[in-house]
């Protein structure tokens, strides 16, 4: 806070009211049904509902098909983050060297940003398309049929696609952000000493990138959990099935289509935890990130 | 120095392809007709019905949803865009002045419970807010469609990083001229942010604009639709098509894309600052 501050008894409530009034009405209020309908079991056709307890949690953690849906979700999350960090990676190191033409490169590379992950997910249906697709000829060529929508692993296999196209230009922007940050005299330092490119980016430059890459993997997991849900309802064609799909879609799923307010309740309380774990992170980590610069 | 290789330049080349040839392709088959594209597959060419294919998706309702057209739904994702960054910047900016710039008892715990809203991301208690949104009759309304996103705190926190990065000195002096918090805002503070405002509002348009769970769950009305609330149409609409009409889908793709993605590529430098800093 400012050591010089204004006083007043009704300005800054009435400067708060707005955003208090919002986060109260759908934020706070929100947050405590789901909390106290986890608990409840809801009559379906909406006579009452009865407290049963943990009931809900157990049911849920027990299910084979939470098991699976969670399993796909890590295993998800783990390539998006890992293929989307790794590809910007590789990109920014190489955008950042090059002279002429380094902001078309730059721009060509981080339009995508803007595209909405339902679009990407259309996108990924047209080049994915069983009749139509490009892709599907393309690796039929070296004999994989494949199947989207039908086959568990090819379906799989364009979400992750679709959802790392879509997350690299962030990565990428961070990344030659993080690298143009790093002091001139300290890389001509590095390339006295060490004269193999490789291994001065692995001992000094990749260390340097650190704080940056930290930030970002916190960010790629938010990503992949919760903003990939356009991305994932277009693939599976609302037709979720034996399809792939995330705790996210899960919770939309159970909760609008199964009418099952206590069990997606459950999981909204589950992935809260999730998301506060995950921001607490986050939050630990800006703060180092400042000491680092 | 560094010398550059052609590997570099090969590197970036592939990755510019991996980016841009999807869109390429999407717009190419978007430009001919339908039973082309279902006999032939993708086109890797621009087709003659440009004008045909944009003209049918703009103007004429009964393609995907039986009541708009492309046109209303461009005007909706306006509106949605617009009224969300413009309702998101005047909300936080008058919240983070107050924060940073007065003192009073409960600050830390308006702090708090603001900041709070950074711990939730609207999915995880998507049902609860829908039931509590219908309860206030606010389902197919724009107000319903935009004030619930506004709730988190992004905004606020970009402002709050702003405002304490501005020199003490400058609300020492203003006090001394005799400026009050009104005067102070409207004649130091805003002027000074014009960068950061420029910023946010691009991200939080581009934000806006991109919506698709809530609106989804909020607008049944088709009046109401946005262009990318109407994706999810063209998916019902394929199911059982005789041939599916992907050329018009694939023009409604561009359209959602396009406003969004040029106001990123001409305002870049402004984006990129924003992103990058706001995030510290």
């Amino acid at each position: 806070m400012k050591k010089v501050q204004f006083r007043s008894w009704w300005i800054p409530y009435a400067l708060l009211l707005p955003q208090l009034a919002i986060v109260t009405i759908f934020f706070l209020w929100p947050a405590a049904e789901a909390v106290q309908s986890s608990f409840y079991l809801e009559d379906p056709f909406g006579f009452g509902s009865t407290f049963v307890g943990l009931d809900n949690f157990t049911d849920m953690l027990t299910s084979t098909d939470y098991g699976r849906v969670a399993r796909f979700t890590g295993v998800f999350t783990l390539f998006v983050t890992f293929l989307s960090l790794g590809i910007a990676l590789l990109l920014a190191v190489k955008a950042d060297k090059v002279l002429r033409g380094a902001s078309t490169y730059k721009t060509l590379l981080m339009w995508v940003y803007a595209v909405a992950p339902p679009v990407a997910g259309l996108i990924g249906v047209l080049l994915f398309d069983q009749h139509v697709g490009p892709l599907v000829d393309f690796f039929a060529l070296f004999g994989w049929k494949m199947q989207i929508g039908v086959n568990y692993f090819d379906t799989s296999f364009a979400m992750v696609t679709t959802a790392v196209w879509k997350q690299i230009p962030v990565n990428f922007i961070f990344f030659l952000s993080g690298l143009q940050g790093i002091s001139k005299s300290v890389q001509e330092a590095a390339s006295i000493d060490c004269r193999s490119g490789m291994r001065r980016f692995w001992t000094v430059t990749f260390p340097l990138l650190a704080p940056t890459g930290f930030f970002l993997l916190i960010i790629n997991i938010t990503y992949a959990f919760f903003d990939t849900f356009g991305i994932v309802d277009v693939i599976v064609k609302n037709e979720p099935g034996n399809n792939p799909v995330t705790l996210v879609y899960k919770v939309y799923l159970d909760g609008f289509r199964g009418n099952d307010l206590g069990g997606s309740s459950a999981q909204s309380v589950i992935l809260m935890a999730m998301v506060f774990v995950l921001t607490v992170i986050q939050f630990r980590l800006i703060e180092r990130r400042v000491h680092y610069t | 120095m560094y010398k550059l290789k052609i590997t570099d330049h090969l590197i970036l080349l592939a990755g510019v392809f991996f980016m841009v040839a999807p869109v390429v392709i999407t717009f190419f088959t978007s430009t001919h007709d339908a039973i082309t594209i279902y006999k032939q597959g993708v086109q890797f060419t621009p087709g003659g019905k440009f004008l045909e294919n944009y003209e049918t998706v703009l103007f004429q309702a009964g393609g995907f949803t039986k009541e708009v057209d492309g046109f209303v739904m461009l005007k909706n994702s306006m509106i949605l865009g617009f009224g969300f960054a413009i309702g998101k910047i005047i909300i936080s900016m008058l919240a983070a002045y107050a924060i940073v710039y007065f003192r009073f008892p409960m600050a830390t715990l308006c702090f708090w419970v603001i900041f709070a809203t950074l711990l939730l991301p609207l999915e995880v208690r998507i049902l609860p807010s829908y039931e509590i949104v219908q309860s206030l009759g606010m389902v197919n309304t724009y107000s319903g469609l935009i004030i619930p996103l506004i709730a988190s705190a992004t905004g606020t926190f970009f402002f709050r990083q702003f405002f304490m990065s501005v020199p003490d000195e400058l609300l020492e002096a203003a006090r001394i001229d005799g400026a009050g918090p009104w005067k102070f805002f409207k004649d130091i503070l805003v002027p000074l942010s014009q960068t950061m405002i420029a910023a946010i509002f691009i991200i939080m348009f581009v934000y806006g604009w991109n919506q698709y769970l809530w609106p989804t769950l909020i607008t049944t009305d088709e009046s109401l639709f946005t262009l990318v609330r109407g994706i999810k149409q063209i998916l019902q609409v394929w199911v059982g098509a005789q041939i599916p009409a992907f050329n018009e889908a694939m023009a409604l793709a561009i359209l959602a894309m396009l406003p969004p993605v040029l106001i990123v590529v001409i305002f870049q430098s402004w984006f990129v600052k924003g992103l990058v800093e706001s995030d510290k």
